[in-house]
């Protein structure tokens, strides 16, 4: 297989890359943009378990 | 096995983060498949030339385009006929990864367009109901993000999409219709029957893994938005794995 | 509010709620003549801007004629949503509506047609006017009013709902844009689309039909929708 010609596609290779190339590139994005929130929402619950951890053992003292 | 057991976020959260590196990776196999059959092995269309294989995204992204927001609007009945807290959440969940398809699918539709018909964008009936379902997207976005109250947003949202998935019917056939009434781009697409075997394999395949990747995506984020407006109870914060 | 719910000895039935709704908006809006005068203003100038921006040709006027007043009528509409619910909800009054002995899709519907008679009926009188600058003619101009006498109806029963989800939302009048105008395509698209047809010599029964039967089913569905709507807006 001769890879420049596989790249080139006819010479219609700006439309195939270009659809191909933003498909990829929007999934990637989203998965990012996805795995982020997840992480800050379970940051967030272990932030408020330990605040709530901390504030019951004073009141225990 | 009971469904309704989880349509309680508290026992669907744990379901979902079992299933997703499953459809994570059923997504990756089929795409890796789907993509080597489309760009190596199914050979060159000949009207069409290389530029054809964009079909390969372009059709499994249009039909996941249609596809998530029928979804949405079954997820919108669950949510107003049973009040179940979980259905809209899967609809808050489901609705970027469908305007995001659906936006693909007119991106890529447009750059097919442009060798083959010699125009980026042209008011072809299909290409003009995509790009309203695309503005149905966004109002829902818009809605449940600019009301604060979360179970009004959740009821909200769903009428908006049931009222929506309503109206999409009506607007095809008149965007057909109207398509029709002015002749303006006669365009003939070259598909149907006569598409090889490999070419529609391959078109099933890659339409598979967008839609294991869709489920991947939706069950990800319905976790994240599940401990966002429940982090507070109780349940969150006796299981461990809900913060490991 | 007094003419709202009626006295205790007064006989009622569900279905009064339909004119009891109609006749206090109707007074309302008889009452602020203003907003009603703004509505026309607003479609007529907006599409005495379309000659000068595209130039006073009158073969081109004529050509965009009937989408350019379609599509103005159709904002004008969207313009007005607001009033339907929103100062009811500002006051108070739509939550007692909502607890009152009529059924809220019945007051609802009350409402759309107090509606529709202070702006689609006005419009729709208006048109022909407008048609007669941009070179329509006679029968051209009558199915325009035929096609707005029957869309614009259905343009306040979608709004409604719209104008009832955006109820308190901040940077709501935008965002009901963004909810209504998607589904306003199909009455713009066999609307206009009448009045082409007529341009064309072609037969417009089938354009009209269309409506009438979008028209027949919103009839059906829009009220509950609405009333939907405001209850979900109202918790």
């Amino acid at each position: 297989m001769n890879w420049v010609e596989f790249f080139s596609m006819d010479g219609k290779g700006f439309f195939v890359w270009g659809s191909f190339g933003v498909f990829l590139l929007c999934i990637v994005v989203e998965i990012v943009m996805v795995r982020r929130r997840i992480d800050r929402a379970q940051q967030s619950v272990r932030d408020s378990i330990a605040a709530g951890e901390s504030g019951t053992a004073r009141t225990a003292q | 096995m009971n469904l309704f057991k989880y349509s309680a976020p508290s026992s669907f959260y744990p379901l979902a983060g079992k299933l997703v590196p499953w459809f994570g990776t059923l997504a990756f196999v089929a795409a890796v498949i789907g993509l080597y059959l489309g760009l190596f092995v199914a050979p060159e269309d000949f009207q069409q030339g290389e530029v054809y294989r964009i079909i390969f995204i372009h059709v499994p992204t249009a039909w996941m385009a249609m596809f998530i927001y029928l979804l949405m609007a079954g997820y919108a009945v669950l949510a107003l006929v049973y009040q179940t807290r979980l259905s809209a959440m899967m609809m808050e969940a489901l609705a970027p990864t469908g305007a995001m398809f659906t936006a693909i699918a007119l991106w890529t539709g447009a750059l097919w367009g442009k060798p083959t018909w010699g125009t980026y964008w042209a008011w072809d009936a299909r290409m003009t109901s995509t790009l309203i379902l695309l503005f149905l997207y966004v109002g829902y976005i818009a809605l449940v993000n600019a009301i604060e109250d979360k179970k009004r947003a959740d009821k909200a949202g769903a009428l908006l999409v049931l009222v929506g998935s309503v109206n999409v019917p009506i607007i095809y056939f008149s965007v057909k219709w109207w398509n029709t009434l002015h002749q303006g781009a006669s365009i003939s697409v070259s598909q149907g029957n006569k598409m090889a075997a490999i070419m529609l394999a391959s078109m099933a395949i890659m339409a598979f893994a967008c839609w294991m990747y869709s489920m991947a995506v939706a069950f990800c984020r319905v976790r994240a938005i599940i401990l966002e407006r429940e982090g507070q109870s109780q349940w969150v914060k006796s299981i461990k794995e809900a913060v490991s | 509010m007094s003419a709202v719910l009626p006295r205790a000895n007064e006989l009622t039935t569900p279905e009064r709620g339909v004119w009891v709704a109609m006749r206090r908006d109707l007074r309302l809006a008889v009452r602020s003549k203003g907003e009603l005068a703004q509505a026309l203003a607003f479609f007529v100038i907006v599409v005495s801007l379309f000659p000068l921006a595209i130039g006073p040709e009158s073969a081109l006027l004529k050509r965009v004629a009937p989408g350019v007043v379609w599509v103005c009528a159709l904002l004008a509409v969207m313009l007005t949503l607001p009033r339907i619910f929103q100062s009811d909800y500002l006051d108070g009054t739509l939550e007692q509506l909502a607890l009152s002995r009529y059924p809220l899709p019945v007051l609802c519907a009350g409402k759309m047609i107090a509606h529709w008679l202070t702006t689609g009926v006005p419009l729709a009188i208006t048109a022909p006017l407008l048609g007669l600058q941009f070179g329509l003619q006679g029968r051209e101009l009558m199915v325009i009013v035929a096609g707005l006498i029957l869309g614009t109806p259905i343009l306040t029963m979608l709004g409604a709902i719209g104008a009832a989800l955006v109820l308190g939302v901040r940077g709501g009048s935008i965002l009901m844009a963004l909810l209504v105008l998607p589904l306003y395509i199909p009455v713009l698209i066999f609307g206009a689309g009448a009045a082409e047809a007529s341009m064309a010599g072609v037969d417009v029964t089938a354009n009209l039909s269309l409506l009438g039967a979008m028209l027949l089913i919103g009839m059906v569905a829009a009220p509950f929708a609405a009333a939907a709507a405001v209850k979900i807006s109202l918790d």
